[in-house]
């Protein structure tokens, strides 16, 4: 004998009416014959036999109200192929009960990603290393350069990134060194083009993906998302995507709100991205080589207004910065100040002003946004006590709410302050002059900040 | 460029049938209707959560490619995905395991009816967001052209996906670079409840290449033998560094959208015509009865697939959760 059970019908449905037996006792079925139909709350559905053979018995009659999902609605005779059983302790909501699943884990700031093994530094510069001005621009295509060297697999591609040498020249001399197999000028299809370098690491290439700015990547954010994000999980660990995302980030100047927009915090937000946003041009070129052999996607924020900032990058084989480490930028006892990209200059130069004042502000440069160095910054706030946050992005939700939040969850006790965060004013970017000015973080806004939180 | 079908090409009625072949096609389509009706059964009995999207109906789309796949070929699709899965060799129990949400699963439970993998069978997903997979398949073809290795990337998606603009992104690229992509349009009519020409100002989808210079084909998408004959002559067109090929499979799927839609959009006699007519399964048994294939050897294809779909369901069922353990491994490849 096989049973046939009350089917559910809808990811939701727990019981439902018997409508109608398009079968009776004595005759025999066949896979796919329409044998009921069942009323959810949503709609009337039919019901198709699995197994084969001679109806033996109705057990719930049509017309039947409330029938719970897996009740025994009829009965066949024979059938070899028996319905598979349910388990006995199943409930019908397949996911269960989620607070009974999750591990008892500590809160989440810890549990979220695992922490490396190793301890993470930057590479030492050997006694003798020549230090030698570059623009973040040019650290940039170095790292790029290097890699495209090291590696076969490694290819850029974005709009005007070939022939035209890069919208911001960041691609510089890259199209006569590799050609135009390696070096690819696409159409203005961000989110064909991201889509393409997606698949192409999953085929197990190492894409270096272009944005003009990531303001259009705004088309393409369900790639990055959907596609490069979740996808090594969602294959239980099987499909990689090695890939690099970068492209200015940020405010420019005078160009509106459409495009004038920090996106930190939209992909720091996403598990299975690492997000990094330098400031120097050391840090530009050691983390975009480390981006491009990490076997993860890797969103690279960089900032217009840096490109053609210089600073001294050592010149040393393989200059590589490791992602997942904050740096300290400036010592300092009395206040703690985070910032990422453009900002820690701002946070610098507050500094500066502020120790004139008598106040000795330690600046840390978050480097990488996910993961997120809290070590380093806990660290540094349970010596001064106070916290800063520096963005250019909207305050809510952002990075400083997150940093915050860590060192509240973390350092609540040594905390003498309530932290207060410095960030871009939240509306969309003006353009007159005069009011993107007021929209944007200064140093004027930091060393206000820092007053608050010392009572000065 | 673009052509619809000949009636030469549709159909019963071949000379020189090879007989394994043909034992061979009906042995794949039955495993997957078979599979499907027991995916649905699973699904009734609550053991499978969430989305279900079934195949039925649509076997012949995803038999008759194989056939033409290379090693090293690769496939992607969208949701409903378990027939293509299950055409490209993948473990039966392992697909039913990923429904049920088992540790036994090709994704360890944590991807789902439309999150599986194999890099084994050439199988890159499974895609939830509709048209998603169009570019990514157009990037597993740019792969293809990079390595130079001769390998073709089938990308399937629907009529509903034909409407994405990224579509045409890709479609552009692929014929910009002269990718080796076969695009397949499973075109069953109804994207959810709307039909296609409800949708699309143009319901011609071989023809949606034309602006790009694709060359498309509509095929007879019930028929096997004419979905090989085309997918045989798309994929020879991608490989020999032609570019990409778009063929319109026009096909139809018996069940609804999925698990939960009653399909009250189209009539009941249209989908028992199309049963009794145009059943994949049912011609390929017709030419099998005209081989003079005796009905034993039929039998015992009947009997090993219902084998397979019960073992798989019996594994879907008894394979553990996965530990909680589970939970944040696979987030990041540690480097």
């Amino acid at each position: 004998m096989t049973d046939i059970l009350m089917p559910a019908l809808s990811p939701t449905m727990e019981e439902g009416a018997l409508a109608k037996w398009h079968v009776k006792p004595g005759d025999t079925i066949s896979a796919g014959q329409v044998i009921a139909e069942i009323e959810t709350d949503k709609a009337t559905m039919e019901v198709e036999a699995v197994d084969e053979g001679e109806v033996a018995e109705i057990l719930v009659p049509e017309g039947t109200q409330g029938v719970k999902v897996n009740t025994p609605i009829a009965r066949l005779k024979g059938g070899e192929g028996a319905a598979p059983k349910a388990p006995a302790a199943q409930p019908a909501q397949a996911s269960g009960e989620p607070e009974k699943q999750a591990p008892e884990a500590a809160p989440s700031a810890a549990a979220v990603p695992a922490k490396p093994a190793v301890e993470l530094k930057d590479p030492e510069i050997p006694a003798g290393a020549k230090l030698v001005k570059t623009t973040v621009r040019d650290a940039l295509r170095d790292a790029m350069a290097e890699e495209m060297r090291r590696d076969g697999d490694v290819f850029l591609m974005g709009e005007e990134v070939a022939q035209y040498q890069g919208a911001y020249k960041v691609s510089r001399e890259l199209l006569q060194e590799f050609g135009d197999k390696r070096v690819i000028d696409t159409p203005i299809t961000e989110y064909g083009f991201a889509g393409v370098g997606v698949g192409a690491a999953m085929a197990g290439l190492k894409p270096i993906v272009e944005f003009m700015t990531f303001n259009f990547a705004m088309q393409a954010i369900d790639h990055i998302i959907n596609s490069a994000a979740k996808t090594l999980y969602m294959s239980g660990g099987q499909i990689r995507s090695s890939i690099v995302f970068r492209g200015p980030n940020g405010a420019a100047a005078r160009v509106g709100a459409q495009h004038s927009q920090d996106y930190s915090s939209w992909y720091a937000h996403v598990p299975g991205l690492k997000v990094v946003a330098p400031y120097d041009a050391a840090d530009a070129k050691g983390l975009l080589k480390a981006a491009i052999r990490d076997p993860n996607p890797v969103v690279f924020l960089e900032h217009e207004m840096m490109y053609g900032i210089e600073f001294d990058v050592p010149e040393v084989e393989d200059w590589i910065v490791p992602i997942g480490k904050a740096k300290v930028r400036r010592e300092g006892t009395d206040v703690t100040i985070t910032a990422h990209s453009r900002m820690v200059g701002l946070a610098l130069k507050a500094a500066e002003a502020l120790a004139a004042e008598g106040i000795s502000a330690e600046v840390i440069d978050l480097r990488t946004l996910r993961p997120l160095d809290t070590d380093t910054i806990v660290a540094s706030v349970k010596k001064t006590n106070r916290l800063v946050t520096v963005e250019e992005g909207w305050g809510p939700h952002g990075v400083g709410a997150e940093v915050a939040m860590r060192v509240v969850e973390q350092a609540f006790d040594y905390l003498d302050a309530q932290p207060v965060r410095v960030h871009g004013e939240d509306v969309p970017m003006p353009y007159a002059a005069n009011l993107e000015a007021l929209t944007l973080p200064t140093v004027d806004k930091v060393v206000a900040a820092v007053k608050a939180v010392t009572y000065r | 460029m673009a052509r619809a079908p000949k009636a030469a090409e549709q159909s019963a009625g071949r000379p020189n049938i090879d007989r394994d072949e043909l034992l061979k096609f009906y042995r794949e389509m039955l495993l997957i209707r078979r599979f499907e009706e027991r995916a649905g059964q699973l699904y009734g009995m609550g053991l499978i959560g969430g989305f279900c999207h079934l195949y039925i109906g649509q076997e012949a789309v995803a038999v008759g490619m194989q056939e033409v796949a290379k090693k090293g070929d690769q496939i992607i699709t969208g949701y409903r995905d378990h027939g293509h899965m299950l055409a490209a060799g993948m473990d039966p129990k392992e697909v039913m395991a990923e429904l049920t949400g088992r540790a036994g699963g090709s994704s360890k439970g944590k991807g789902g009816s439309m999150h599986m993998f194999s890099i084994e069978a050439g199988f890159f997903g499974g895609h939830g967001i509709v048209g998603g997979q169009v570019a990514l398949g157009t990037g597993l073809a740019f792969a293809d052209w990079y390595r130079a290795n001769g390998n073709v990337s089938f990308t399937y998606f629907g009529d509903g996906a034909a409407n994405q603009g990224q579509v045409y992104e890709s479609f552009n690229m692929a014929q910009l670079w002269k990718l080796p992509v076969v695009y397949v349009i499973e075109n069953n009519h109804y994207a959810m409840g709307t039909s296609i020409e409800r949708a699309s100002a143009t319901t011609e989808l071989y023809m949606r290449g034309a602006s790009f210079g694709i060359p498309g084909e509509q095929v007879d998408g019930m028929d096997v033998y004419a979905v090989k004959d085309a997918g045989a002559r798309a994929a020879e067109h991608a490989r020999s560094g032609q570019g990409p090929f778009i063929l319109e499979m026009k096909t139809y799927r018996y069940r609804g959208h999925s698990m939960s839609d009653p399909a009250k959009y189209r009539t009941k006699e249209e989908v028992d015509e199309v049963k009794k007519t145009k059943d994949p399964i049912d011609l390929v048994k017709t030419l099998i009865a005209q081989a003079g294939i005796d009905d034993a050897q039929v039998k015992k294809i009947d009997d090993e697939v219902k084998a397979i779909v019960l073992e798989a369901v019996e594994f879907a069922q008894t394979s553990p959760e996965p530990d909680p353990s589970e939970l944040y491994t696979e987030v990041y490849v540690e480097a």
